[in-house]
């Protein structure tokens, strides 16, 4: 019943062909593990790899877009900086210009009324004089004539007529005479 | 015993008393008319086999970047080999030698099993055979391996003398170092995964057949009364789950040691130093 022999017992196969059968069965696996499997899963976990790769690149290129976005934002935001000092600037230069030229322009055309004033006060000073004297000579020669026509002896009567001129000069209303 | 329906029998069925090394002999399926190795654990080698390759095909088809439940499963296998064992030990040359660890691994792993489950209840590998042809295939592998990266008799030179020993000692060590690279390494191989199987089925067959006729017994035995037989065989039979349950470990930890020490030879063989 046992083939098996002597020392070396359950040692050997009880029958050669199970060296065979177990070989030839195997080298079946290894074979399907060789041509399918193993190129299907290792086919499959570069797939994988190069997905979880491209995800991180395509994470590092939004995050190098955002950064790039942020930095053009910062460097606009500068210039609008810029750009607002100077034209406050430009601004505050424009009304001191303005403020100062208004001035000048006042100051000019104050001395103007100023010197237009004076001109028309010089020119009726001068109308004036110019009357008065035309008439202070008829009022001259008027008093002299009453001063003499009355007597000349009296001084007291004398200054009398000269007060009573002058009271009559008074009560003419004036620019008539 | 024996007939074509010897396979689907309860194999455990029928055993005589005491379980020794008849009891791992086969029963041929056609007896007369085919050879006698065309017998049940042949059958079951081609059945488990089969089983690795349906399940692989299966497990590998329309594989997503995004695992499915299903995927997860082989992914998880796959990557028990790929990862844990054939990159770790061989580094990023463990490519060229996936597919012959893979197929070792699920090889062993799923004829160790059969000791577990019904319609076998019978580990492959403690038919020797098998084992000193797996172990054949892997001192091949390992052999031509380191042939192929180093040439035959760089190889030699590489596997039986280590760097650094002097000259006076070549004479012990260069024998010492081709019997335990060479010689020692595919029986320890074949004799690991066979003992292991032999010996975790022979105690089960203890326990279950043992327990088996106490639970059955009609007359005392040996001055014990039949009641106190009956016990006896209840704990057997019970006990006997525990033997199983440390068997699928221990069917589990020996596809994985085969596997990893041959990726170790591997390794060994075509590393560029000692």
């Amino acid at each position: 019943m046992l083939p098996l022999e002597g020392a070396l017992g359950p040692l050997l196969p009880e029958h050669p062909e199970e060296l065979v059968i177990g070989i030839v069965l195997f080298l079946i696996i290894w074979f399907v593990a060789w041509k399918v499997v193993v190129p299907r899963f290792e086919e499959m976990y570069a797939e994988r790899t190069e997905e979880i790769q491209g995800g991180i690149e395509k994470a590092e290129a939004a995050q190098a877009e955002a950064d790039a976005a942020r930095d053009e934002y910062r460097a606009q935001l500068a210039t609008a900086r810029d750009e607002a000092a100077r034209v406050r600037e430009d601004a505050k230069a424009q009304g001191a210009a303005i403020i100062a030229d208004m001035r000048q322009q006042a100051i000019e055309e104050s001395s103007r009324l100023l010197s237009n004033a004076k001109a028309q006060i010089d020119a009726e000073r001068a109308t004036a004089v110019t009357q008065l004297r035309a008439e202070v000579g008829g009022l001259a020669i008027t008093l002299a004539g009453r001063i003499i026509g009355e007597s000349l002896d009296d001084d007291a009567r004398a200054a009398r007529t000269v007060d009573r001129f002058i009271a009559d000069l008074e009560t003419q209303p004036a620019g008539r005479a | 015993m024996g007939g074509t329906n010897g396979l689907l029998l309860l194999p455990l069925e029928g055993e005589s008393w005491p379980p020794g090394e008849h009891s791992f002999d086969s029963r041929p399926l056609f007896p007369g008319v085919l050879p006698d190795w065309v017998n049940n654990h042949a059958a079951q080698a081609l059945i488990g086999a089969l089983l690795v390759i349906l399940f692989w095909w299966w497990m590998s088809r329309n594989l997503k970047t995004v695992p499915t439940r299903k995927q997860f499963v082989g992914e998880t296998l796959y990557s028990l080999v790929r990862n844990s064992i054939a990159r770790d030990i061989l580094g990023h040359d463990f490519r060229r030698y996936l597919p012959f660890l893979l197929a070792l691994f699920s090889f062993i792993l799923v004829n160790n099993l059969f000791g577990e489950f019904a319609l076998f209840m019978f580990p492959t590998f403690s038919k020797i055979g098998y084992a000193w042809g797996l172990a054949l295939c892997a001192w091949l592998l390992y052999n031509l391996a380191g042939i192929r990266k180093k040439g035959f008799f760089g190889y030699l030179k590489h596997a039986t003398l280590p760097a650094g020993v002097p000259k006076f000692l070549w004479i012990l060590i260069i024998p010492l170092e081709f019997l335990s690279n060479i010689i020692v390494r595919p029986l320890t191989l074949g004799l690991r995964l066979f003992a292991n199987l032999f010996a975790g089925h022979l105690v089960i067959m203890v326990f279950v057949v043992g327990g088996t006729m106490l639970l059955t017994a009609t007359a005392p035995l040996e001055g014990f009364a039949v009641p106190l037989l009956k016990t006896a065989g209840v704990v057997s039979l019970l006990f006997s789950f525990a033997i199983f349950a440390l068997e699928l470990l221990v069917g589990a930890i020996q596809a994985y040691i085969f596997t990893v020490l041959t990726a170790q030879y591997v390794a060994s063989a075509i590393s560029d130093d000692h």
